[in-house]
């Protein structure tokens, strides 16, 4: 059953209009990722989910519920938590104080807290009353996703994870994606590194200019179907 | 040279009184940057406020109780009902609102109480001082009021730093976008940032009202003091805003000592010197 749909979903930035039409289906305990050239409209895409832009309201449904007209703060306490793009950390405060900002959308009992937090990033532990700004990237990477599972999501939406990250460093945040994968959470991740996404997902979408422009089991996508999708060629 | 250590001594008092004008404004920036032009109305309201209790017998310690707590409800239902449709990307509407806002307060102030110069009465205490021998004394009014501008930053700074709301508040302010995504509703910590602003000006209304003379018209003065405190101390550090009122109150004093006309003239002189030469003030936050 699917956890999260959207229908139709269309977005705009003023005048401009980003997305045509997304019709998009995560199931229960899925990963699925969104690939596609710089500009196609992935991370629109999660912005309009979790409830940073305008949207219609019967286009998005969360776990059966219509969530197109609810703010960004009564989502994330529904179950959907959107790690954004770039980290963006908050900036004056620290570590744990970045990560306890996170419980705020918290939904009732679940397997995400500070120690488990913890336990997945060892090294946030160590660095707990540090301010977040004098984090290394990949740190900072994993205060964002810590302070996202903090709420407990049944979603959890990725936006370019691996961005300005050096490989090794990519590889831990993908070993702990694996692990919140365990934990029963589904996943969206937005990427732009083809070979990393279709690693871990068991489905994939292509955007291309606002529109979906393939779908499916990554094994099934030939290179030259993706190709075709990504680049339009 | 004992009239020097006075007028030094006097510039600091009077520094406790203009960081206790500026800290709301400081508070209401560093959240939600919003630039409230009724600010130094909204210190005038609450002085008028206790007086008119006084005038029907409430004692003036029980006004000040009384009236704290109205500003805060007031600041609360004001940014609910009115500054939070207007805040957005564009920063023009919320400055015509609280510019409106001024001349409803001043008028309304005026059409109330006319435009009679008073003074709340706070008994003994009004003119009470400490002698410290050769002809310097602390008055013990000002001494209070710097006393209270110092318990109002560190009782803030305690709910800022060591509290979870405290904690929303800083993220909101750090990146709103996000803090909304973490399941904080901006706008309430507006209305809560809204309301605490207010209930300390209701504090430095009181104490404005306890050292010297009011009437409807000297709000917008009390604002340009706070701004200039807010900017010199660094926007984003409460101690730096007290260390901005400080700055002012001397140079006001210092100046006064020279010439009696240049009292004002120097504060604003003081303010533009330290924009040229530390333009994002003495102790400004780190990032931003």
């Amino acid at each position: 059953m699917a956890v999260l749909e959207t229908h139709e979903l269309t977005a705009f930035y003023g005048d401009f209009q980003a997305l045509f039409g997304i019709t998009f289906a995560l199931d229960e305990g899925e990963t699925v990722a969104i690939i596609g050239a710089n500009g196609a409209g992935k991370s629109t895409f999660l912005k309009a989910v979790a409830g940073l832009l305008p949207r219609q309201a019967a286009a998005v449904r969360l776990a059966g519920r219509d969530i197109g007209t609810l703010p960004a703060y009564e989502i994330v306490k529904l179950g959907l938590s959107l790690v954004p793009e770039g980290r963006r950390l908050f900036s004056s405060l620290s570590v744990e104080e970045n990560l306890l900002v996170g419980a705020y959308g918290r939904r009732g009992e679940g397997p995400w807290s500070l120690a488990t937090v913890y336990r997945l990033f060892p090294i946030l532990e160590e660095r707990r009353h540090t301010p977040s700004t004098a984090l290394s990237g990949g740190q900072q990477q994993m205060v964002a996703i810590g302070r996202s599972l903090m709420s407990n999501p049944r979603v959890l939406l990725c936006d370019e994870l691996s961005l300005g990250l050096a490989p090794i460093v990519i590889r831990d945040i993908y070993a702990a994606l694996a692990d919140i994968k365990q934990h029963g959470t589904s996943v969206v991740l937005v990427e732009q590194d083809l070979v990393h996404a279709m690693s871990v997902a068991d489905r994939a979408y292509c955007f291309m200019e606002g529109r979906v422009s393939l779908s499916g089991r990554p094994r099934e996508l030939s290179r030259d179907a993706i190709h075709a999708a990504y680049f339009g060629l | 040279m004992f009239g020097w250590i006075d007028t030094v001594i006097q510039g600091i008092l009077l520094g406790g009184l203009y960081s206790l004008y500026a800290t709301g404004l400081s508070v209401i920036f560093g959240i939600m940057r919003l630039v409230n032009l009724a600010h130094g109305d909204l210190i005038v309201l609450p002085a008028f406020l206790m007086l008119a209790l006084v005038g029907v017998g409430v004692p003036i310690v029980l006004a000040l109780a009384i009236v704290v707590p109205l500003m805060y409800a007031g600041g609360y239902v004001l940014q609910t009902v009115m500054l939070n449709r207007v805040l957005g990307r564009n920063i023009l509407p919320p400055l015509l609102i609280t510019f409106g806002l001024s001349i409803i307060v001043q008028n309304g102030l005026l059409e109330g109480f006319s435009a009679d110069t008073r003074f709340l009465n706070v008994g003994p205490l009004q003119s009470a001082s400490l002698p410290l021998g050769g002809g310097i004394a602390f008055g013990i009014m000002p001494l209070i009021c710097l006393a209270a501008a110092v318990a109002v930053i560190v009782l803030l700074n305690a709910v800022f730093y060591r509290t979870a709301v405290g904690r929303a508040f800083r993220a909101t302010s750090d990146d709103v976008q996000i803090a909304q995504l973490m399941g904080i509703n901006d706008r309430s910590i507006y209305a809560l940032t809204m309301g605490i602003a207010l209930a300390v000006c209701a504090v430095a209304g009181f104490f404005l009202g306890a050292r010297s003379n009011f009437d409807p018209s000297i709000g917008p003065a009390r604002l340009l003091y706070a701004f200039e405190a807010v900017i010199i101390g660094g926007l984003g550090s409460l101690w730096g805003t007290l260390a901005g009122g400080i700055v002012v109150g001397l140079a006001q004093t210092i100046g006064a000592h020279l010439d009696p006309e240049w009292q004002i003239l120097a504060g604003h002189v003081a303010f533009l010197i330290v924009l040229v030469i530390r333009p994002r003030g003495l102790f400004p936050r780190a990032v931003d």
